[in-house]
């Protein structure tokens, strides 16, 4: 079977559409003959040519409101931000413009445009091109928000987003783009508003995005050495998000750890956190939910600074043991 | 006697644009009244005093063009042949507005007719106009797009990250800058250093052109030439209209900042009055005809407000339509 990276994942479902569909097109910073920042447009120029492959200045808001125009008005723009921190310059055009147009003009209309941006830490960029704002977007009513964890994911997900008719902010984060697996040739797409169960278990709940769903299943597979059997979910989508998936897996189990990489305060896991308390499944939680997401500090340069500000496998094997009894520990300090 | 009048027009079409000139006034004037007596809420911008701006941009365009507009966009709106009936039930609120209650004022889209929307945002429509023109050249489908903002919008960054896209990317789109002389309370001799914003149009490589945006004839006259241009290929243009609004720049503003005297300057160059003037001189069409033509106007108006009072409210169970499109 053949393993492909998510980073080529993605370029595979926009090459398949753009093969499928002349409407769509890709613009952005650097996506011609430079391939894209991180490399995903590499070698698409000379496929599609400059005219679909549309290397932009570098001006976030006018990149950002040009392709609302375009998607407005017939096409199917991918609109490549650099970074996920750029976003902070195209705030006007994806809040206030590509959100609130079908509405705001009575159901007329509409902006089907992809965003597609790298996200997170990791990689020694500091501050300023480093952070996890998914939040902000979820926030919005109008937008739709993903964060694939994974190459399939990513490639069906994309698919989905390209083919839907509103604007989707669409989060790839940098240090999963070299990882692989196997990724279908054909195109396929994954609906948005569809969570993965990414490991079952029945003592315990992570629910994780995007980098975290990579250090749960890593929890997971340490805490299964003490007979800790986690289950893992990865929502995929933020926006639409699958409640019912989630809620499903608290009732089974009792106890939820979530994890996102983004700042905890005024993060989607305090929105995950109270849509859990509000649902049914209150009734079946044995411990209290525990948020585990960055430290409320800009993503400090130092490598191990940085790394100490998001949540790591050791801090979700550590909340997820505080979900447990006392009598669970001591059977594994037994254990032990 | 005047400069002849363009020729590009015909007699007829010049009484259907008279015509709207007085829609413009009318639609204005009565909003105005309606707000001063509470009957409509929000807020509203009114384009009162420039209407030859808007009518004369517009009369230039082939039914495919498209627009952008703005937060005072009344004029934008009827001049791209929206009915005022639906505009005014807009303003009430109403399911029969343009936007079925839920935008107001400052958001009314008809892209039936190719106004892809007012703008809340001041430099909001820039780049969606740049994308528009985007989809016309890749789809090849020869339209062109009037983006009109006003003096205030061109501190904004959008003005000039779209200017410089459009330009490097050839896009058909005019640029049509309504100098009003103030950005809400700012006078453009306060917020800019340069006298005309037309200049600014240097910076990216494009004519930029000053017009008189108080004679109906020169804007029409400049921005045909911008468009025929970007039709033809050869990218966006600035036209900058010098006008002046006569209200405030929304219903709180009690116009401080300006001296009376400068108002009655600038009343005294009604465009409407100078459009009749000139119409009648160069025997387009005699007073009377043109007083029956007000006249239509004023009672569309009139009926416009009937149709918006006459029509329903949303349901309660609306609130939640339409944020998003069905995949």
């Amino acid at each position: 079977m053949r393993e492909i990276t998510y980073l080529e994942a993605v370029r595979e479902a926009i090459s398949q559409e753009m093969r499928a569909n002349e409407d769509v097109f890709m613009l952005g910073e650097d996506i011609g003959v430079y391939g894209g920042a991180f490399g995903v447009s590499r070698g698409m120029i000379e496929e599609f040519g400059p005219e679909r492959i549309r290397n932009t200045p570098i001006s976030e808001a006018a990149i950002s409101g040009t392709a609302v125009g375009a998607a407005l008005t017939g096409m199917r723009p991918i609109l490549e931000l650099q970074f996920s921190d750029f976003i902070t310059i195209a705030m006007d055009n994806l809040v206030n413009q590509a959100a609130k147009i079908r509405y705001m003009y009575g159901g007329k209309g509409s902006v089907p445009l992809v965003v597609r941006t790298p996200s997170g830490s990791g990689t020694g960029a500091a501050a300023q091109h480093s952070q996890s704002l998914e939040a902000w977007m979820a926030h919005v009513p109008g937008l739709k928000v993903v964060q694939p964890s994974s190459a399939a994911d990513a490639k069906g997900l994309l698919k989905a987003a390209i083919d839907d008719p509103n604007p989707v902010i669409f989060y790839e984060h940098k240090l999963l783009y070299k990882t692989s697996e196997h990724v279908p040739e054909e195109p396929y797409s994954i609906p948005l508003g569809k969570a993965d169960v990414k490991r079952e278990g029945k003592d315990v709940t992570i629910v994780a995005t995007a980098i975290m769903v990579h250090r749960a299943l890593e929890a997971a597979e340490k805490l299964a050495a003490d007979g800790i059997e986690v289950e893992v979910i990865d929502p995929r989508t933020l926006v639409p998000l699958d409640t019912e998936t989630i809620i499903d897996s608290v009732k089974k189990t009792g106890r939820v750890v979530i994890a996102h990489e983004a700042v905890k305060r005024g993060g989607f896991g305090g929105e995950i956190a109270a849509t859990i308390a509000e649902s049914d499944a209150f009734d079946f939680l044995d411990a209290p939910i525990r948020r585990l997401g960055a430290e409320a500090v800009p993503i400090p340069y130092n490598p191990t600074l940085e790394k100490a500000t998001v949540p790591s496998v050791e801090s979700i094997v550590e909340a997820v043991k505080h979900t447990l009894p006392a009598s669970f520990k001591k059977g594994r300090e037994l254990h032990a | 006697m005047r400069q002849a009048l363009p020729d590009f027009i015909s007699k007829e079409a010049y009484k259907t644009y008279y015509k709207q000139m007085w829609l413009v006034r009318f639609f204005d004037e009565k909003v105005d009244e309606f707000f001063a007596k509470g009957l409509i809420h929000g807020t509203t911008h009114l384009a009162v005093g420039q209407e030859a701006s808007a009518v004369g941009a517009c009369a230039v365009l082939e039914e495919k063009d498209k627009i952008t507009s703005t937060h005072r966009g009344h004029g934008h709106c009827i001049a791209k042949g929206a009915e005022v009936d639906r505009m005014m039930a807009e303003l009430f609120g109403r399911t029969t507005g343009y936007c079925k209650g839920k935008g107001g004022s400052m958001h009314i889209a008809d892209l039936d007719k190719g106004n892809l929307g007012a703008n809340g945002i001041v430099g909001g429509g820039f780049a969606i106009a740049t994308g528009a023109a985007l989809t016309s050249q890749m789809k090849q489908e020869g339209y062109v797009v009037l983006c009109f903002f006003g003096d205030g919008a061109t501190n904004e960054g959008s003005f000039h990250e779209a200017l410089n896209l459009a330009s490097v990317w050839k896009l058909p789109v005019v640029f049509i800058c309504e100098n009003n002389q103030y950005g809400m309370s700012g006078s453009v001799k306060d917020m800019m250093n340069v006298e005309h914003v037309a200049t600014r149009a240097e910076s990216y490589g494009i004519p930029g052109k000053v017009t008189d945006g108080n004679d109906i004839f020169s804007v029409m006259t400049d921005v045909k030439e911008a468009v025929d241009l970007a039709r033809e290929g050869g990218g966006p243009s600035l036209i900058e209209c010098k006008t002046y609004r006569w209200k405030g720049h929304s219903k709180s503003d009690a116009k401080k900042y300006r001296t009376r005297e400068e108002e009655k300057e600038w009343r005294n160059r009604d465009p409407i009055k100078a459009m009749k003037e000139a119409l009648v001189e160069h025997g387009v069409a005699t007073e009377e005809e043109l007083d029956k033509v007000r006249q239509e106007a004023k009672q569309e108006v009139e009926g416009a407000v009937d149709f918006a009072t006459e029509s329903p409210e949303p349901g309660l169970d609306t609130l939640l339509e339409d944020v998003y499109a069905d995949a």
